[in-house]
């Protein structure tokens, strides 16, 4: 067994715990809510083990690093991070619809990772070679993940909160399996207080490793000024819930902006960003 | 004072103190930041400089959008920031500082209409003695309670983790402490760089800002080597140093080892493995395209020579086996760049043990001299970047208090209990801070189990 083919698995029961999601939604047949996550905790299971196996990889091939050093890796442990915190969340309030919204993230993550990008195991260059690394990323995509979450939550939330200001509040459909908007809040607010803590701590590992590898906890190059982008987002969500007037809606927004900055931060800055840094090198 | 003068110090004081400010601000910082991480920093690459029109280059200048972060506007936003953070707290602090030093003891029917899920019990047991099993079993199960006996009512308060109401403070005190460690850091710290070569020894190294500075002591670069993966990527950059005092190696500090990630501090001045070089020589012979008349030419490092045909040349990169790169081949080779008079520009490479491949080269370009190489006596050169900076431990500091603010603000919740015995019902209310919902879930069955107590100690 390699952990490619269990990757494999993973995203196949993501996708089939999507599919079911998606069917529970449009039927409310609660046999199809539990067989959703089921799969996603399938999925989850065989993903622990395929990350479990390709850290023993490395170590078998002489390189022996944890694997988180890439996009790749990061790319399939984001989709690990969304589907654990997901987890989280259901285990403590058991609102199995949220996942119709949330596990389309850890499908597309891990799609994207297994059909488009080399997952071969590379030597770290040296500037990586540090225990930092593990800390730094481990909390910030934990973080990001809280996020992806909430904006999923949040996506509920709006659709929901539309329907019922155009009167159509005692709802039959679909909008009769997403829980009451007080609920979905609720909810934003309690993964964002997740997510908020670990960001900041991943923010406070990656200074602390610059400033230990190269003298300077902070620098403000893209990628720094970006997490911190996203750390102001999130700041103001939290204190939007304490000022009136920003209260619901204006709050949902917030929360989907910020994962737009969160994603734009961890794909964005390299994919655009870097290029710009580069100028015009291939023209 | 006027009254004009009074109203607009007021409007002030709560502009400052207002929570649309602290949006306002936390937003456009967010979106203000974007700026920089667009436009270039610091100095600006010549391929910007040509493509950005001269305006354009001027207002952006003006604006101070090549160093924005450090622009008036950006830190007077961040002054800003700070001012509302203080106002807000002055402005809050007496109050929580009452809830949690004064509570309220005495369970008045306007404090019960504002809890939500008052439970009453009744029991024909007497006040007084009910009254100490109901204070017995709060003490029990929840929290010792104040009782306090108002016209011969009992009346009990009792409350949990009173403190982490101070925790959001202690969080906006951290931003403030972590400012102030930026900013000693910034006045009494510097950053630089140096660059030694092997076996030289330096006591001055080169701040961003090109100024000088003394180290207070000499550093000497012993050695300097890199390692590579068997595919040729670089697995470790390494430099051996030695400080030293009035010229006399430090114990502790004789050849110490310092690779990226892994650096060197000596009296809180920090050298860190940033880059190399090779300074040695590179030696060729220059020969006609027949092979007559052989000069020899050395080449200092990165300079450029001149040839007998007046073309310069420099080295761009050397090896002393060609054979990783080009199976078959042996021997030492470079890669040289000749610029010719009439400016135009060759890049190629030139072999010590392949004499026939230069011959070849030569010929197929023209009349030009042949290039041999002949190999080079390497002398490398480490580039360390140098840091001090005594805000830092400040920073860590006011890190460490925010994650265990936040902490505590998140998941730590202040939780009250009430309870009057008033002829012979028991009344109970209660709220907490955060989670109101899962305490309330706690305080009923609280109550359902007192409930049980009250009955059956009754029986006997
Ligand atoms: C202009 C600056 C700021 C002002 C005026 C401000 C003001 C406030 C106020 C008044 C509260 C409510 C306190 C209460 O419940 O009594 C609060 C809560 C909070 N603030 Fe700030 N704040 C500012 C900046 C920040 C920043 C930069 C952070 C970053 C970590 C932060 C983190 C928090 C947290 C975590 C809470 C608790 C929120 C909750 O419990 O949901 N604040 N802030």
């Amino acid at each position: 067994m390699t952990s490619s083919l269990l990757f494999n698995v993973a995203t196949f029961g993501y996708l089939i715990s999507m599919l079911l999601f998606f069917a529970f939604l449009a039927s409310r047949k609660t046999v199809l809510g539990s067989a959703g996550m089921f799969a996603a905790y399938g999925g989850l299971l065989a993903q622990t083990f395929a990350l479990a196996l390709r850290w023993k990889e490395s170590y078998s091939m002489g390189i022996g690093r944890a694997p988180l050093t890439n996009l790749y890796e990061s790319v399939v442990f984001f989709a690990w991070t969304i589907v654990l915190i997901y987890a989280i969340l259901d285990i403590k309030y058991k609102y199995r619809v949220i996942g119709a919204f949330v596990m389309p993230f850890a499908m597309l993550g891990m799609a994207w990772a297994q059909l488009g990008m080399n997952n071969s195991i590379e030597p770290l260059v040296p500037a990586l070679q540090s225990n930092w690394l593990v800390y730094h990323v481990i909390t910030c995509f934990l973080g990001y993940a809280a996020f992806a979450v909430a904006c999923g939550i949040s996506i509920m939330y709006l659709i929901k909160a539309s329907h019922e200001e155009r009167g159509e509040g005692n709802s039959s459909g679909m909008m009769a399996a997403f829980p009451p908007i007080k609920v979905l809040d609720n909810l934003n607010y309690q993964s964002i207080m997740i997510g908020f803590p670990l960001l900041t701590i991943g923010i406070i590992t990656g200074a602390a490793w610059a400033n230990y590898a190269w003298g300077t906890y902070w620098s403000w190059d893209p990628k720094e000024t970006w997490s911190l982008i996203v750390w102001f987002v999130y700041a103001a969500f939290l204190h939007a819930r304490i000022t009136k007037g920003w209260v619901g809606k204006r709050a949902a927004w917030l929360s989907i902006i910020g994962f737009a900055a969160t994603i734009f931060c961890y794909l964005g800055v390299n994919l655009f960003l870097s290029g710009l840094h580069s100028y015009g090198g291939g023209k | 004072m006027t009254n004009n003068n009074r109203d607009f110090l007021h409007s002030l004081w709560d502009f400052f103190c207002s929570l649309k400010l602290t949006m306002s601000l936390l937003i456009g910082l967010a979106a203000i930041s974007i700026i920089g991480t667009i436009i270039p920093q610091g100095s600006l690459p010549p391929e910007y400089v040509q493509q950005i029109s001269p305006a354009k280059l001027k207002l952006y200048t003006s604006l101070g959008f090549f160093d924005m972060y450090h622009s008036w506007w950006f830190i007077l936003l961040l002054y800003l920031l700070t001012v509302n953070l203080v106002a807000c707290s002055i402005k809050r602090l007496p109050h929580i500082w009452k809830t949690i030093n004064e509570p309220v003891t005495v369970f008045g029917s306007g404090l019960e209409k504002s809890l939500s899920g008052v439970v009453s019990l009744s029991s024909s047991e007497k006040s007084a003695l009910l009254k100490d099993r109901v204070a017995a079993f709060l003490k029990a199960e929840f929290a010792e309670p104040v009782v306090t006996e108002v016209d011969g009512d009992w009346h009990m308060f009792a409350q949990k983790t009173r403190w982490c109401r101070l925790a959001v403070y202690c969080v906006h005190l951290s931003v403030i402490i972590i400012f102030i460690g930026a900013i000693i850091g910034s006045a009494f710290g510097f950053k630089g760089f140096v660059n030694i070569m092997e076996g030289e020894t330096i006591s001055k190294v080169m701040s961003r800002s090109n100024e000088e500075i003394d180290l207070g002591y000499s550093l000497r670069c012993e050695q300097f080597s890199v390692a590579f993966y068997p595919s040729g990527a670089p697995k470790e950059f390494k430099s051996i140093l030695t400080v030293l005092e009035n010229g006399k190696p430090v114990p502790d500090y004789t050849n110490a080892r310092v690779i990226v990630n892994d650096p060197l501090t000596y009296k809180g001045i920090t050298f860190y493995q940033s880059s190399y070089g090779n300074a040695g020589n590179y030696y060729f012979t220059v020969t006609d395209l027949n092979g007559k008349n052989p000069v020899a030419l050395t080449v200092a490092g990165q300079s450029s020579v001149n040839l007998p045909d007046g073309s310069s040349l420099h080295v761009v990169e050397a090896t002393k086996d060609v054979s990783q790169f080009a199976p078959g081949m042996s021997g030492p080779a470079a890669q040289v760049e000749l610029h010719a008079p009439n400016g135009k520009k060759e890049s190629f490479v030139v072999y010590a043990n392949h004499p026939e491949l230069n011959i070849q080269h030569a010929q197929q370009h023209g009349t030009g001299p042949v290039i041999h190489y002949k190999g080079a006596q390497e002398r490398m050169y480490t580039g360390l970047q140098v840091a001090k900076d005594p805000g830092v431990e400040i920073v860590w500091l006011g890190c460490l208090l925010m994650v265990i603010g936040i902490y505590a603000a998140f998941f730590m919740s202040h939780r009250r209990i009430w309870v009057r015995i008033q002829n012979g019902i028991v009344t109970i209310g209660g709220n907490a801070s955060k989670n109101q919902a899962g305490f309330q879930l706690f305080l009923d069955g609280l109550t359902a189990k007192l409930a049980t107590h009250i009955s059956e100690e009754k029986k006997p």
